[in-house]
């Protein structure tokens, strides 16, 4: 058989620029693993982390088993239906500490705000990363504040960092994952970054959709209990989508994976918006669902465990991880295409 | 979505694959011009799964990837301009100019703004009468008319601050280049749905007429793509030559009057340079001198631009399918998605890309041949 | 090339002396330039480009195709056998 990339939204490739940080740098694509991978890794020297890149580090102190993360997030705009940057950035940092299997202990929450925001703007964000934290059962301990001059930063930027402790007996990462293993997903894709796509000037359109911004830990404790240490590897995936986080998993990995087209679930309001601009709804951005590799005699328990929870009540199996090889999308009409990493940022096309 | 997923049925897929088997006597190679048929039939793997001998070869119809380099360094200096918000399709951010994109230009400082539609285009130079608002206009036929729109939007508001900078193509001439190169392998075309619907497609019975090959009007859905290539070969096995009209939801014999005439109204037909092919007579539309206040060209002095492309590339047999990619010297060495010399390795539905991307190197020559 | 997607009408008005209106995309809704629509309705669909409607879906040519290919299957059935 042939591979043929689908290339959506891609055409065409840039002229590679070493000189500048693009936005696409930020992408989650592939100009963002070569940033990390050739400037920002190296530049850590001895200091810098081994093994793959995960979405949360494992610490050990002493008898604890613990997980970090820190996380940055801009967002635009920074209220958006179904969310907020506060919210969003508890529940972004939560997700990467539980997809290491391990329930968030503390976090750290630092905003940088340009000089001019109206001080509500910032009450708001405040109190609604506080509302988040409460929600997820996990306390607030530490936090600074910068003010930059106007122009030096849009309105509000918020850093975060999260301690976790890991559950006994499962370790997952990104490069445990098995030939074999059953993909699962947690739920439909794509709603929060089409959800900010159409506040966008220019693009502005109305949808019937809010974000899936939540936490995910209540989440991977259910499916552990069900599956234990057969949970393989988990990832959410946030910016480059469903597409890239496959792909993260399958190259940290060395296996492939095989997607049924047919059984990813998309809400209509996200496709008709990625019909109508040309995208494609596995690069987009999530903020609360999960894919999960689990070993395949225990994939129905852990799928039944995750539709035990109002947020994996929508959970599907989509596919299945093989030996090797790019991930493939087995198409409606029964052919099959390469789901490959896109290399920047996803634009609207009219082509 | 009603009137998308119909056209998605796989058990019709299927109906329409085995129908095309059974008539299928021997091998043909047909030409769908339009990028987004181009982007169907990879997306969904159609052509893996037609039948032996059928081979399906993707034209220039792409607007990004046939835009000229003059048009695209001509952007460039225009956004590098102070005082100017260039807007355009998402699409045309990446293309690379002679030396760099737009997206690195915006890194630069460059204020580039994607639009949904050029008529934001017009509402951004409304809210911002202290800036120079330029529209990067490409596109084919189907794009024109909205484009059209834009600037008599523009001068019946009074709008002085807009501009568009036109690279409008047109599809027919580009056929009748295909059709005319040396070594053309196309047999058959499947036609633009959505540049009929604006156009009619009476104008393609002359070329069917003249080369002798069918020409079926074909929409954008799987199933529509499938019925197309039906269609396609079945006049070939019958040895008809005829213009047929696939996508009858959405295309009239005489396309879209009201939007020809905002066409005519503010475009006139030009010479226009493709990328990869050349420079093809009367295949663009440029404005016509009633509306030539509204020209970035005239607005903008960016002096004289050195153009180079690059010499090495063979995009011009690409699109016409009398080489392969695995033909060019520099395919897959100096030219590949990441660093491309030319339309077929630049669009990411071009050819050459979509050879690169599955994997296809020079040492599988003789195994694809 | 012109991406093109069908959407229903769900209203219509003058904006700046332009005939627009609001298509519905299953769930997603976007102001639309109906200038080159002057026959479409509310209710009918409409096949959208770059914020312009470029032409009427017919319903009626709609349902031929698909009966087209469906009576092709039926025929492909009696040939084939079951």
């Amino acid at each position: 058989m042939r591979h043929v990339d689908p290339a959506t939204g891609t055409c065409p490739a840039p002229v590679p620029e070493t000189e500048r940080v693009l936005l696409g740098h930020g992408s989650g694509g592939r100009l963002s693993a070569e940033l990390i991978g050739r400037v920002l890794v190296p530049a850590l020297g001895a200091a810098a982390p081994g093994g793959p890149l995960e979405d949360a580090a494992v610490v050990e102190v002493g008898e604890s088993d613990l997980a970090l993360s820190t996380d940055a997030y801009v967002v635009d705009p920074l209220f958006f239906p179904g969310g907020d940057i506060g919210s969003m950035a508890v529940h972004g940092t939560v997700n990467d500490l539980a997809m290491r299997a391990a329930m968030p202990v503390a976090l750290t929450v630092a905003y940088v705000v340009e000089e001019g925001l109206p001080l509500p703007v910032l009450r708001s964000v405040a109190e609604s990363a506080g509302e988040a934290a409460v929600a997820a059962g996990v306390p607030i301990v530490s936090g600074d504040t910068k003010v930059v001059g106007r122009g030096a930063a849009d309105r509000l930027f918020v850093i975060t960092a999260g301690l976790g402790r890991r559950l006994p007996g499962v370790a997952p990462s990104v490069a445990a994952a098995r030939p074999g293993d059953a993909i699962l997903l947690s739920g439909p894709i794509g709603a929060h970054g089409v959800t900010v796509l159409s506040t966008r000037e220019g693009l502005g359109f109305e949808a019937d959709l809010v974000s899936d911004s939540r936490p995910l830990h209540r989440l991977v404790a259910a499916m552990v209990a069900a599956g234990g240490d057969a949970v393989h590897a988990l990832r959410d995936p946030t910016r480059g989508g469903l597409a890239s986080a496959l792909n993260e998993i399958a190259a940290a990995s060395g296996v492939g994976a095989e997607i049924d087209e047919r059984a990813l679930p998309v809400p209509e309001p996200v496709r008709a918006a990625c019909e109508m601009l040309g995208l494609d709804p596995a690069y987009v951005a999530n903020e609360g669902c999960l894919v999960a590799f689990v070993a395949a005699e225990r994939a129905d328990a852990v799928l039944a465990a995750m539709r035990d929870r109002p947020e994996g009540a929508q959970a599907v199996r989509i596919g299945t991880a093989c030996d090797d090889g790019p991930v493939v999308v087995r198409t409606a009409v029964g052919s099959r295409r390469v789901l490959d990493v896109l290399l920047g940022e996803q634009l609207p096309r009219i082509c | 979505m009603k009137y998308i997923d119909e056209y998605r049925d796989p058990e019709l897929a299927r109906l329409l694959l085995a129908e095309l088997g059974r008539v299928t006597t021997r091998p043909w190679t047909l030409m769908e011009v339009c990028g987004g048929q181009t982007n169907t039939i990879v997306r969904q793997g159609i052509d893996e799964l037609l039948p032996g001998g059928i081979e399906m070869i993707h034209g220039p119809g792409c607007p990004v990837c046939v835009t000229p380099l003059e048009v695209l360094d001509r952007a460039m200096a225009i956004a590098a301009t102070p005082g100017t918000i260039l807007t355009s399709f998402g699409d045309m951010l990446r293309v690379p100019g002679s030396r760099t994109d737009l997206l690195a230009q915006r890194a630069r400082g460059a204020d580039v703004r994607i639009v949904y539609s050029p008529m934001d285009a017009v509402t951004l130079a409304r809210d911002n009468p202290d800036r120079q608002v330029v529209f990067l206009a490409v596109g084919f036929e189907t794009t024109a008319p909205a484009n059209a729109m834009a600037v008599l939007h523009a001068a019946a508001l009074g709008i002085t601050n807009f501009s568009v900078l036109v690279s409008h193509v047109l599809v027919p001439p580009a056929m009748t280049a295909v059709l005319r190169a040396p070594g053309c392998r196309v047999q058959g075309f499947l036609a633009a749905g959505h540049v009929c619907a604006v156009m009619g497609w009476s104008e393609y019975e002359p070329l069917a007429e003249q080369f002798r090959v069918p020409i079926v009007v074909t929409g954008f859905e799987p199933l529509d793509l499938l019925e197309g290539i039906l269609m396609t070969v079945r006049q070939l096995e019958q040895g008809r030559h005829e213009v047929e009209n696939q996508y009858a939801r959405a295309v009239r014999r005489d396309g879209n009057t009201a939007a020809r005439a905002a066409i005519r109204r503010v475009f006139r037909v030009t010479d226009r340079a493709w990328r990869g092919i050349g420079t093809i007579p009367d295949s663009g539309l440029t404005l016509t001198d009633e509306f030539a206040a509204f020209d970035a060209r005239r607005r903008f002095d960016v002096g004289r631009l050195v153009v180079r492309e690059h010499p090495d590339c063979v995009a011009g047999d690409i699109l016409t399918g009398a080489k392969t990619p695995l033909d060019c010297a520099a395919y897959g060495t100096t030219c590949t998605p990441r660093t491309p010399l030319g339309a077929p390795m630049v669009s990411a539905e071009g050819t050459c890309a979509a050879y690169y991307t599955a994997g296809r190197r020079q040492e599988d020559r003789h195994a694809s041949r | 090339m012109c991406l093109g997607i069908p959407g229903r009408v769900a209203e219509i008005d003058q904006e700046d002396g332009l005939r627009v209106g609001t298509v519905d995309f299953g769930g997603v809704r976007k102001r639309v330039c109906l200038a080159y629509a002057p026959e479409a309705a509310v209710g009918d669909y409409v096949i959208v480009h770059v914020g312009f409607a470029i032409s009427v879906v017919d319903a009626a040519e709609a349902q031929r195709t698909l009966a087209v290919l469906r009576a092709m299957g039926d025929v492909l059935e009696r040939e084939l056998g079951p």
